[in-house]
């Protein structure tokens, strides 16, 4: 077996990366999923700041890693009370409806 | 460097940090029928801010939080020109908030909040300090563009703004993470060290890929501009000419700072990138901008396009290219604001219009508005002699010094279309059939906005382009 080092953290996070913009980009139903696949943005980047400072020896990655985290957390609660004003205008979250505007 | 010394060199961010929280709880404490103090008390802060950057020391370089915040001539001429716009921005939405029944005293306080994020993005020289100041910066926005929280469209606008907005930082901390790991550093100075030192380090470019991406979003530029049509037209008046004004000027320092001076070794990898987003930007903005009717996405569509114009000095990546940016974006706010004004102004009984085909005829039922929007449009299109023209000269000139005579070539040719657009609406303006006059009375805040506005793009340009031309010298040297 070999030993699990930076290559697999950072392949796991850039596929992390990935599905979460593929959710984005690819989810038609719901908003709240966007804001799953938005979280899960960024924890994937987390693991690599994570991944990257036990490599390198360095405290920077972990200490950005908690500021991700604390931003993130405000992120959602600005991104959940968006939805519900959003939310009571519509009596829907779907992401098809979100339409008023175009070219 | 002890805590006060170092704490006196942030006295305008502090100014700003506190005197919000110390006006949220005021407004917790006395209701919405203070709102309008508020509003007052905010815009002084934010006047008391840029005062305190103008009298600071700006002519030293300083850094401060361990390298993490930096203030020099770049980024107080920045500063003064934000906190400029955001009080601009508080004073000009008076009357729209008052019709609309939306005067909450949160409102001017998210402006004060997002102007304190902007100031920490243009002093950032650390990844860290640099998402930071962008979060502090979007967290904000994001609400004011859902403030109208009864209105579908604003919600919606808000939205939008929200996920393409976290989706933009997440790509901007994705490539921040990959140019922290391939550094091994966060801090500018040291990840220019690294870029310079090394030869072809594959895994900082991809992440410099990603964090162009994010900043690119951040400035709505194109390819990462279709948040900015609807953000645009959905989000309430006043909150549009704010989006429209200050944050493009700090998202764009970020930018010149981020490329300028951590990756100008790899400057050779970067320039092509810049300008293949600044041509990008140049034809969005000229062609679709052409079938709008509503004015609020057309100066959607105009923004896109001036900041490709802004992005050409940045590809050339020099002194006189950082120079050109700065004058370039210093006359788009003072532009925009005074665009903005007269958009605020068009209000009939029923309440605001934005169709562009309500300014038919404004010449016979509104002689001085006319003359404002004309000449604000003449210099949006870049028409000389005005001062939209001269700011694409010095961009234009800088992209020419640089080698990069296609990148000047089409510029000419994206405002040439570009100008179209601009000059159909003087000619609405002056030759159709008039449209229903607007209500006369807009107030004297907006008055002087466009006012000052018009005065400044025209007939006293002289005066000020030289003062102008001269700081953002300066700033720009600070970089190098």
């Amino acid at each position: 077996m070999a030993e699990i080092g930076l290559g697999h953290y950072l392949s796991v996070a850039a596929v992390m990366f990935a599905i979460g913009m593929a959710g984005i980009f690819l989810n038609r139903k719901n908003v709240i999923v966007i804001l799953m696949s938005i979280e899960l943005m960024l924890l994937s980047v987390n693991i690599n700041f994570v991944a990257f400072s036990q490599f390198l020896g360095d405290l920077t990655g972990q200490v950005f890693a908690f500021m991700v985290l604390t931003v993130a957390a405000a992120e959602a609660a600005v991104g959940l009370a968006i939805l519900v004003a959003f939310f009571r205008n519509r009596g829907d979250i779907a992401v098809e409806d979100a339409n008023l505007m175009k070219n | 460097m002890g805590i006060f010394d170092t704490l006196s060199f942030t006295f305008p961010e502090l100014t700003l940090a506190i005197g919000a929280m110390a006006l949220l709880i005021t407004g917790v404490f006395l209701g919405d029928k203070s709102a309008k103090q508020i509003s007052m008390a905010c815009v002084v802060l934010l006047v008391g801010a840029a005062v305190l950057v103008l009298v600071g020391p700006s002519g030293t370089q300083t850094s401060l939080f361990d390298g993490a915040f930096r203030i020099d001539s770049f980024s107080s001429y920045c500063k003064v020109i934000i906190f400029g716009a955001a009080a601009f921005a508080i004073l000009m939405s008076d009357r729209y908030l008052a019709g609309e029944q939306l005067g909450r005293f949160e409102y001017p306080i998210l402006i004060i909040l997002a102007a304190f994020g902007m100031s920490l993005m243009v002093s950032a020289t650390d990844l860290i300090s640099l998402y930071m100041g962008v979060e502090t910066q979007s967290l904000a926005l994001y609400v004011l563009a859902a403030f109208n929280r009864e209105s579908q469209r604003s919600t919606e606008a808000g939205l939008k703004y929200f996920v393409l907005g976290a989706l933009s930082s997440g790509l901007l901390l994705y490539g921040a993470s990959l140019v922290y790991g391939f550094t091994g550093s966060t801090s500018f100075d040291e990840i220019a060290r690294v870029a310079t030192s090394t030869d072809t380090n594959t895994g900082l470019i991809i992440g410099l890929v990603f964090l162009v991406s994010g900043l690119a979003f951040k400035v709505s530029a194109a390819p990462f501009h279709m948040w900015t049509p609807d953000v645009y037209e959905g989000s309430p008046t006043p909150v549009t000419a704010l989006f429209a004004a200050a944050p493009k000027l700090a998202a764009m320092a970020l930018f010149t700072r981020v490329l300028t001076t951590s990756f100008s070794g790899v400057l050779t990898d970067w320039q092509p990138v810049i300008a293949m987003i600044a041509v990008a930007s140049m034809m969005v903005g000229a062609f679709s901008a052409i079938p709008q009717t509503n004015i609020k996405r057309l100066m959607a569509y105009s923004s896109i396009g001036h900041m490709g114009y802004a992005l050409i000095g940045l590809a050339s990546g020099s002194a006189e290219g950082v120079r050109s940016v700065l004058i370039y974006m210093a006359i788009y706010v003072m532009m925009t604001i005074g665009t903005f004004a007269v958009i605020l102004m068009m209000r009939r009984r029923g309440g605001m219009t934005e169709n562009i085909s309500d300014l038919s005829g404004l010449s016979r039922t509104n002689m001085p508005m006319a003359l404002i929007m004309t000449v604000l449009l003449f210099s949006l299109a870049g028409v000389p002699p005005t001062a939209g023209f001269f700011g694409k000269w010095y961009v234009f000139l800088a992209a020419v010094e640089a080698e990069l005579v296609w990148l000047a070539v089409v510029g000419v040719f994206a405002s040439a279309v570009s100008a179209f657009y601009y000059l159909r609406i003087v000619w609405f303006m002056w030759f159709d059939e008039p449209a229903p006059a607007f209500e006369r009375d807009s107030g004297p805040a907006l008055a002087f906005a466009a006012w000052g506005s018009a005065i400044l793009m025209f007939p006293l340009l002289t005066v000020f382009m030289g003062p102008l031309t001269q700081a953002a010298g300066i700033a720009a040297a600070s970089l190098f």
